[in-house]
């Protein structure tokens, strides 16, 4: 196939090939950023959560009076393990994609007046790590005699664990047990790290900086209950308990909103992530479209204005193949201008994007994958125009309009 | 002559319906998309409050103790300094906030006790922040400091309550203390709740939380500290509170607004500000370098950066695909037009000018743009109903209005007869005889 006559013909219509050109480019810079915001979505909404989200239940109160709440607490743990399919019940003061409620600055050294640690502080009564099946990774579970009631937020607990991840920023090169958290006016020894615990709102920058306090269900301590349910009970209890927060403790407000599995939480949580990246597939389908309609539109121009010259080429020797090959050439050579183009305009694009919505640099595999798809676009937008063209007889040479 | 000129431009449109049908497909997505985007931008980045935001200000200085000092004070004050300025009674109007929510007792049996968002506030408020009435009205300001068992509650909680009645005089439960209604708020859905924007520059642009509806319940300042000690939201504290005594509180928690009526007293209380700060100062309540400022409302809310940022995001990528659109017409109207190359010169030759060419094609796109624009209001109407459908806190008030309306027509034929100008221009420079001798 020879380019040069093709490159003769399109410098005859260098405008039009020029705009669907620049079409291309914009549509790649706009497809390979959409593509990258996507992606970026999709990660951060796969953040794990370190717990079986599908089998805990969570059922969160407000309103708790402080009087009663250690009665309460009693109350409703016995109460909620009560429930068919309820395996064990723990109090905590949050979970995983529920209301924040313990976020606060800390240090590691007693003399260092500034706090430039902060993490999320869990509170959690004896049966959380087993209730949420979290995982040992280094020392020792809380032992029962280093639980304590709260007072002033955190509680009265000699002790505290963290997130091993988290542990290893904290302590670079060193084991973090045995050392030692100051938070508020106390000071706590770590005992041990967990494997992987998320914090209630993680964002892309800080998902596991969690820390967790051993804590004596009562006052400040009982308006988060998880229950670890059988599998695939979880939707039974979750109503069961409902119900019985209503019958055992009327006067206190069961919070919707965060009463739900911690899976069905996570969908909460991530709901406007998800729309938007919704609403981005939306808008490359739509671009594709109106791309492909302008490259099947051009296409079909010129497929009629040059029905004479095909027919003249067809009489002279040209076969069908040839023909359809020519505007496959013609497309290709258009679109790979646009996509040259549109890489630059893509990389500009993103660093406009990064200086006004702190998003990453655009990964550059994403510019060949945009590329490769618009190729394929334009294929196969062409190939019916083409397939017109090719089937024009050569007797239309011989005729005069 | 421009009734033939359409008259010629429908004829030419129904002539390759599929490729009319095309472009104005590719101008109606491209207008749709980019008027859905604007709309919600448009009713996001509006005046919360038109014609008095510019005399409204947010005084602020840095309470802080403790060893680490902000670069800039944070978003709320603490309740002795916050009192302080209020009481001082040196702007036009002063008023101070807490938020906070509350366990009300529907006062009938059966109902079960729910949680309402509270704005702990001053008699000022609802002057200050234009808040209509449906009835009754605010407190009065010596009652307030007496800490009297009243609030203000809104047309939803009225609704909820007492099915839209006029409650004013009827008695509601709150924390087990029963308060008497004085007024019910009228609709008033200020976007976004500006007075409660604090923290929304740490949230990295997710800020579609702060355009929720006002408050349920409004309390005088004195009373819910009474009635709701223990439920209020903290901001920051720098040393350890005692729950229940927000009054003394190491805490940012409190967020004061002023009205100052002309320039000459908003630099007045500028100048009262600092002097307040230094005389704290002084006295050694407060330790941190003088750090004041005082924000205008429109300043506070280019600060917080209140636009959520996917709204903007999904602005800028809703116009690039307009302009996508547009690259698109302006070569499907050149090759269009270019084909009928031939005819032009016929007409050329007859005597049109080229004025006339440049016009008749020009009305083509303009029809094209009409009906683009048509297609492209449904479009919006069904875009901006996917919004609706979205889990946003304005999901309530995207809705199509009457300039956004024309604003959408104009956009499509303003930029389809953008996109004809070119190919029209094009077109009326074809040289009449050698299309003639080629037919």
């Amino acid at each position: 196939m020879q380019i040069r006559p093709i490159l003769a013909a399109l410098r005859r219509h260098r405008v039009a090939a020029f705009l669907i050109g620049m079409e291309i480019a914009l549509a790649c810079a706009i497809l390979c950023n959409a593509l990258f915001l996507i992606s970026a979505r999709i990660d951060t909404m796969q953040v794990s959560s370190g717990v079986d989200e599908d089998r805990l239940v969570v059922v969160s109160l407000d309103g708790v009076d402080d009087n009663a709440a250690a009665d309460l607490a009693a109350r409703l743990r016995s109460g909620l393990a009560g429930i068919a399919g309820v395996q064990s019940v723990a109090v905590t003061n949050a979970v995983p994609f529920g209301q924040q409620a313990g976020e606060a600055g800390f240090r590691l050294r007693a003399d260092d007046p500034h706090y430039d640690n902060q993490g999320h502080f869990y509170v959690g009564g004896p049966a959380l790590p087993s209730t949420l099946g979290l995982q040992l990774a280094e020392g020792r579970w809380f032992t029962p005699d280093e639980f304590g009631p709260i007072s002033e937020f955190l509680p009265r607990s000699p002790s505290i664990m963290l997130d091993s991840e988290y542990a290893r920023t904290l302590w670079p090169g060193e084991s973090p047990l045995g050392k030692t958290v100051y938070a508020i006016d106390k000071a706590f020894r770590v005992v041990g790290t967990y494997r992987s615990l998320l914090r209630p709102n993680p964002n892309p920058g800080h998902t596991h900086n969690t820390l967790l306090l051993a804590g004596i269900p009562g006052k400040g301590l009982a308006s988060v209950y998880v229950l670890r349910t059988a599998p695939g009970k979880a939707d039974q209890v979750l109503q069961a308990a409902r119900a019985l927060v209503a019958r055992v403790a009327p006067a206190v407000v069961v919070n919707q909103d965060y009463t739900d599995t911690i899976s069905g939480l996570r969908r909460s949580y991530f709901a406007a992530d998800r729309a938007m990246a919704g609403m981005l597939v939306g808008v490359i389908a739509a671009l594709l479209l109106v791309t492909a309609l302008g490259i099947v539109g051009l296409a079909s121009f010129w497929v009629q204005q040059r029905r004479k010259q095909i027919g003249v080429r067809r009489a002279l020797g040209a076969t069908r193949g040839d023909i359809l090959r020519y505007f496959q050439t013609e497309n290709f050579l258009i679109v790979s201008f646009g996509i040259a183009l549109g890489m630059v305009l893509a990389f500009g694009l993103n660093l406009v994007l990064m200086s006004r919505y702190e998003l990453p640099r655009l990964p550059l595999f994403y510019l060949p994958a945009g590329a490769l798809l618009l190729w394929v676009l334009g294929q196969l937008a062409v190939l019916a125009p083409a397939l017109r063209a090719a089937a024009v007889p050569p007797v239309v040479a011989t005729r005069s309009v | 002559m421009f009734g033939y000129y359409f008259d010629l431009a429908m004829r030419s449109l129904k002539r390759n319906k599929v490729l009319t049908g095309l472009m104005v497909l590719a101008i109606a997505v491209g207008i749709g998309a980019s008027m859905t985007t604007l709309t919600v931008m448009y009713l996001l980045s509006g005046d919360p409050l038109p014609g008095k935001s510019a005399r409204i200000y947010y005084p602020q200085l840095d309470p802080e103790t403790g060893a680490d000092v902000r670069k800039n004070p944070a978003d709320l004050l603490d309740y002795i300094s916050a009192h302080d300025l209020w009481q001082s009674g040196k702007a036009d109007r002063q008023t101070m906030v807490v938020f906070g929510s509350i366990k009300l007792q529907p006062g009938l049996a059966g109902q079960s006790p729910f949680m309402a968002d509270t704005l702990a506030t001053t008699s000022d408020f609802f002057p200050m922040f234009d808040v209509p009435f449906r009835y009754g009205g605010a407190w009065n300001a010596a009652d307030e400091a007496r800490g009297v068992r009243q609030v203000v509650i809104s047309d939803v909680l009225n609704q909820r309550l007492f099915g839209g009645a006029n409650s004013v005089g009827r008695t509601i439960v709150l924390n087990g203390t029963g308060v008497q209604v004085v007024g019910v708020l009228d609709h008033w859905r200020p976007r976004p709740l500006f007075y409660m924007l604090v923290g929304a520059r740490y949230s990295g642009g997710d800020t579609g939380g702060y355009y929720v509806r006002p408050q349920d319940v409004f309390l005088p300042m004195p009373t819910a500290l009474d009635i709701n000690a223990g439920n209020f939201g903290w901001f920051s504290c720098w040393g350890k509170p005692d729950r229940m005594d927000l009054r003394n509180a190491p805490c940012e928690s409190v967020g004061l607004w002023v009205q100052l009526d002309t320039a000459a007293k908003a630099a007045a209380y500028r100048r009262y500000l600092d002097a307040y700060d230094a005389q704290q100062r002084a006295l050694g309540r407060l330790s941190h370098p003088a750090n004041t400022r005082m924000m205008s409302l429109h300043e506070w809310m280019a600060y917080q950066n209140a636009v959520p940022s996917d709204v903007k995001l999904q602005t800028w990528l809703a116009f690039g695909f307009l302009l996508v659109c547009l690259f698109n017409t302006v070569g499907l109207l050149l090759a269009k037009f270019l084909r009928r190359s031939g005819e032009i010169g016929v007409r050329r030759a007859l005597g049109a000018t080229r004025g006339a060419i440049f016009a008749q094609c020009l009305a083509e796109a303009g029809v094209i743009g009409l009906l683009g624009g048509v297609g492209g209001l449904l479009l919006t109407l069904l875009g901006l109903w996917l919004v609706r459908q979205q889990p946003v806190a304005y999901a309530d008030v995207v809705a199509l209005n009457v300039p956004m309306l024309l604003l959408t027509i104009l956009l499509a034929v303003a930029a389809s007869l953008l996109a004809g100008a070119f190919p029209a221009l094009r077109a009326s420079r074809v040289p009449p005889a050698l299309q003639l001798k080629t037919l």
